[in-house]
């Protein structure tokens, strides 16, 4: 009786949840082929809205190949399956309550330095970021140096007599006229 | 066709190898019979090549799938427009279509350098042919775009998807062209270096060419651009893709090249810095070509692995070398005319100039090989990404855009500070200006305050220059301003095309900036439902979903969801945005579906919807919603500045005034006629 009782009940509740599934389905109706249009897609939950883990997972690199950052890859190469996955990853661990230098972390230890889109700021890494600041920085310095010993080497040539103009006068009065007319 | 194909190839290889031979001795030798015979073979060259290109297409168009190619790029339902582009879909067949251009710049330039410039086209076509020899080398024994197949499919595999897009036909030529043409200002240093004629005459001949290439690889950087933007999806335009960045180095140092030929002009110095900027640029467009031919560096732009790689590299690393000692050799004969005068001067500025655009190319090549250095020296593998490059680049292309504005406003030899308080004076407010109207506005992201400050500073100095101009040429000729305004662009093409040319890399930086102000969210929508989504522009954007069609086309199956748009309540447009489905002949599917983006665009902000996908096969979908900012402003600002260098490009609007060639270096300024004293 009681497993009779539980069949029933089961199978009401069973039956409302169809019909709620079906009255959905109903309201958005089915499409001729769904196949056509790619992998089906799970409803977007508030979290895969929330900015901080959309920032989180631009730091972190997807690993299917395509070089982009999880968060893009995940909203543009819908045929990943990569993406996804590490994108509920990121959403489990940052429900665990960790920081995103813990999910980072995380990571890290799993996958290697690779799942950065960036390389961390220390060891050998640190030439990566400061070895083009510092070439520019020397390469200028080095450029003020030429640039001093070609204006030094200039003033220390003497200065050639200059030759007779071949302008009358008048022309060059005329010349010296417009010129400060252009410099107004 | 194909066999006609296969054997123009080695023919072409044959002339090629001839006319490098015969450039050389003839040119070193100066014997006329060697020279015309060089001369010659850059017109048999193009011809075996165009017989081996028109042999291919035909393949293609006939659907010869028995050739390897043909079956592995394109299908018997790929549309007409597309089929054409296939020939350069591919690694095989973009090799032919390289050499080809190439050969058809080597003929050009043979026929249309004239005058004292004839004196290196020997070498010219020596160079040519060598490069163009080494092209086909790599496909006669690498990559063959006339390989059979041992069968013949039913249907060939199809174009990849992403590559079915009209900015996909023009995006590869256009880099092409820009890449291909480098040789050509190359070959002739070159020959300038072998003919010992080092004096200013070189750089006539070659700046043209130069800034043909330039204009080129500009286009087809932007075009590239354009299609990431409307294909790839993922909203943006500019990912630092190790083929991307491959493709802007030599634009860096073609850029850096087109400004410091000048102080060479005017003032005969940095010959050396300029024939080193010149081997470079051409260096880096083989070391481009290696990066995306190798898989050396993986990249979503490259072809598939293969030992092509490795002819690219042995040929990268002859040239360096045989090129630089070469240089090296020739140094004590490119002393400079001139001494520097001040470091307050246009000379010193174009040097700064160039000091931050070879700086911005070395962090950008430095970023690209970081990955590969650090797994050669520590076993680490690394991902050198957007973030990496914007945090060094950024800096450094703020600096760069404030000296495009700082630049014309020093003068050449000696700037005084009367003079630079003058100058500066409209810039510098201009500049003040925009900075306090982008903080009264709110604007409180630093970058974009800085990027659009500066450029409001150049745009100051633009319309400065144009203003003292066209009010020089009203005093003294009496014409209206907007006819002085066309004046001074057609008689000083160069000058003031290059700042139509500045104007569009302010419009271009301010275009960047606005990608700071971005907004999107993702919603899952059924039928009449809507997502909102505030933009930065102050309006409100409502998005409803109004259903989802499927229907056929020529090769592909589509899916497509329509967007109702609203701004602030109000009707707005209406957005489409497809997942294709493409399809072989017999219906089967080919790739994984691809999508295509619904995009509204206009002047402050560009409406980007995707559809990623369906719920349960039904009509509810997931869709990213984007407000980007300013993109408009990048295809303007390419535009404008493609026009610009148009400008530039286009023959006359006024001598070219070469030190050590024709007269005396004339200063920049404003020309004033003096008419007879009464």
């Amino acid at each position: 009786m009681i497993d009779r009782l539980g069949r029933r009940a089961f199978f009401g509740v069973a039956a409302a949840a169809a019909g709620a599934v079906l009255q959905d389905t109903v309201r958005a109706g089915r499409v001729y082929d769904p196949e056509r249009a790619g992998r089906p897609q799970l409803p977007v939950t508030a979290a895969d809205n929330d900015k901080r883990i959309q920032e989180l997972e631009k730091r972190l690199r997807c690993s299917c190949g395509c070089g982009l950052d999880i968060y893009t890859c995940r909203t543009t190469d819908f045929a990943c399956t990569y993406s996804p996955a590490l994108h509920q990853q990121v959403l489990r661990l940052t429900g665990q309550g960790k920081t995103a230098q813990q999910v980072i972390d995380e990571f890290v230890a799993q996958y290697g330095q690779e799942a950065l889109m960036a390389p961390p700021k220390r060891g050998f890494n640190l030439a990566g970021y400061f070895v083009p600041s510092l070439a520019i920085i020397l390469a200028a310095a080095v450029l003020v140096r030429v640039l001093r010993r070609w204006t030094r080497e200039a003033q220390a040539v003497p200065a050639t007599p200059t030759p007779p103009p071949d302008a009358t006068p008048a022309e060059l009065e005329r010349l010296q006229r417009e010129l400060k007319r252009l410099d107004a | 066709m194909a066999l006609l194909g296969h054997l123009s190839l080695w023919l072409a290889f044959l002339v090629g190898l001839w006319g490098a031979i015969t450039g050389f001795v003839g040119g070193i030798q100066n014997r006329a019979d060697l020279q015309q015979s060089a001369r010659n073979a850059t017109f048999a060259l193009f011809a075996a090549l165009l017989v081996a290109v028109i042999s291919l297409e035909i393949s293609i168009f006939r659907h010869d799938f028995s050739l390897e190619y043909v079956a592995a790029y394109t299908s018997r339902n790929l549309p007409t427009f597309y089929l054409w582009s296939a020939l350069y879909a591919g690694q095989k067949g973009s090799l032919l279509f390289w050499a080809t251009v190439l050969s058809l710049f080597a003929m050009l330039v043979q026929i249309m350098t004239g005058g004292r410039h004839r004196v290196y086209l020997p070498f010219v076509a020596a160079v040519t042919c060598t490069v163009a020899t080494f092209f086909i080398t790599v496909m006669l024994f690498a990559a063959n775009p006339f390989e059979r197949l041992t069968f013949m499919p039913l249907d060939g595999r199809g174009m990849n998807p992403q590559l079915q897009n009209p900015g996909m036909v023009f995006h590869p030529p256009m880099l092409y062209l820009g890449y291909i043409s480098i040789t050509i200002p190359f070959a002739f240093a070159i020959a300038a270096l072998l003919s010992k004629r080092l004096d200013s005459d070189w750089l006539v001949a070659i700046r043209k060419w130069t800034l043909v290439s330039w204009l080129f690889l500009s286009i087809g950087l932007l075009i590239g651009m354009w299609w990431a933007y409307v294909e790839l999806g993922w909203g943006g335009y500019w990912a630092w893709d190790p083929v991307e960045n491959a493709a802007l180095l030599p634009w860096l140092v073609m850029t850096a090249f087109l400004h410091s030929v000048m102080v060479q002009e005017k003032r005969g110095m940095l010959k050396k810095w300029n024939l080193a900027l010149i081997i470079g640029a051409w260096l880096l467009s083989i070391f481009g070509t290696f990066i995306t031919r190798s898989g050396v560096i993986a990249s979503v732009h490259s072809f598939t692995q293969s030992s092509v790689g490795y002819y690219f590299l042995v040929f990268l690393v002859l040239a360096s070398v045989l090129s630089f000692a070469l240089y090296t050799s020739r140094l004590p004969l490119l002393e400079a005319e001139a001494t520097l005068e001040s470091m307050v001067s246009r000379e010193a500025s174009f040097l700064f100039n160039n000091l931050l655009l070879i700086g911005i190319a070395f962090s950008v090549l430095w970023g690209t090989l970081f990955p590969i250095l650090s797994e050669a020296i520590k076993g680490t593998k690394i991902t050198v990404g957007p973030p990496f490059f914007n945090q060094v680049n950024i800096p450094l292309g703020l600096a760069l855009l404030a000296m495009t504005g700082i630049g014309p406003l020093i003068a050449w030899r000696r700037a005084s500070i009367p003079n630079l308080k003058r100058q500066f004076a409209v810039p510098l407010t201009s500049g003040i200006f925009t900075l306090l109207i982008l903080l009264v506005a709110g604007v409180r992201d630093v970058g974009a305050l800085m990027a659009i400050s500066i450029g409001g500073f150049v745009f100051g100095t633009v319309v400065q220059e144009f203003a003292r101009g066209a009010r020089a040429r009203h005093r003294q000729y009496g014409e209206s301003t907007p006819y002085a305004v066309v004046q001074l662009l057609a008689r000083n093409r160069r000058r003031y095309g290059g700042y139509i040319v500045h104007v569009a890399i302010v419009m271009l930086f301010v275009a960047f900036a606005g990608m700071a102000f971005k907004t999107e969210t993702e919603a899952t929508l059924r039928p009449g439902e809507s997502a909102e989504l505030k933009g930065r522009d102050g309006h409100v954007y409502t998005f409803t979903h109004l259903g989802i069609s499927q229907y056929n086309a020529l090769n592909r199956q589509v899916t497509a969801a329509l967007i109702d748009v609203r701004r602030d309540g109000k009707a707005f447009g209406r957005l489409r945005t497809e997942k294709r489905q493409h399809v072989d002949a017999l219906g089967n599917p080919t790739f994984q579906p691809s999508t295509e983006v619904g995009i509204m665009s206009g002047l402050r902000v560009d409406l980007y919807v995707v559809l990623a996908g369906l719920v349960n096969g039904t009509e509810q979908a997931v869709f990213r919603f984007t407000i980007n900012p300013l993109v408009w402003w990048v295809w303007f600002g390419g535009f404008v500045l493609v026009i610009g260098g148009l400008i530039v490009l286009w023959p006359g609007g006024g001598p070219v005034a070469v030190r050590g060639s024709k007269g005396p270096g004339s200063q920049a300024g404003y020309a004033v006629k003096l008419e007879p004293v009464p």
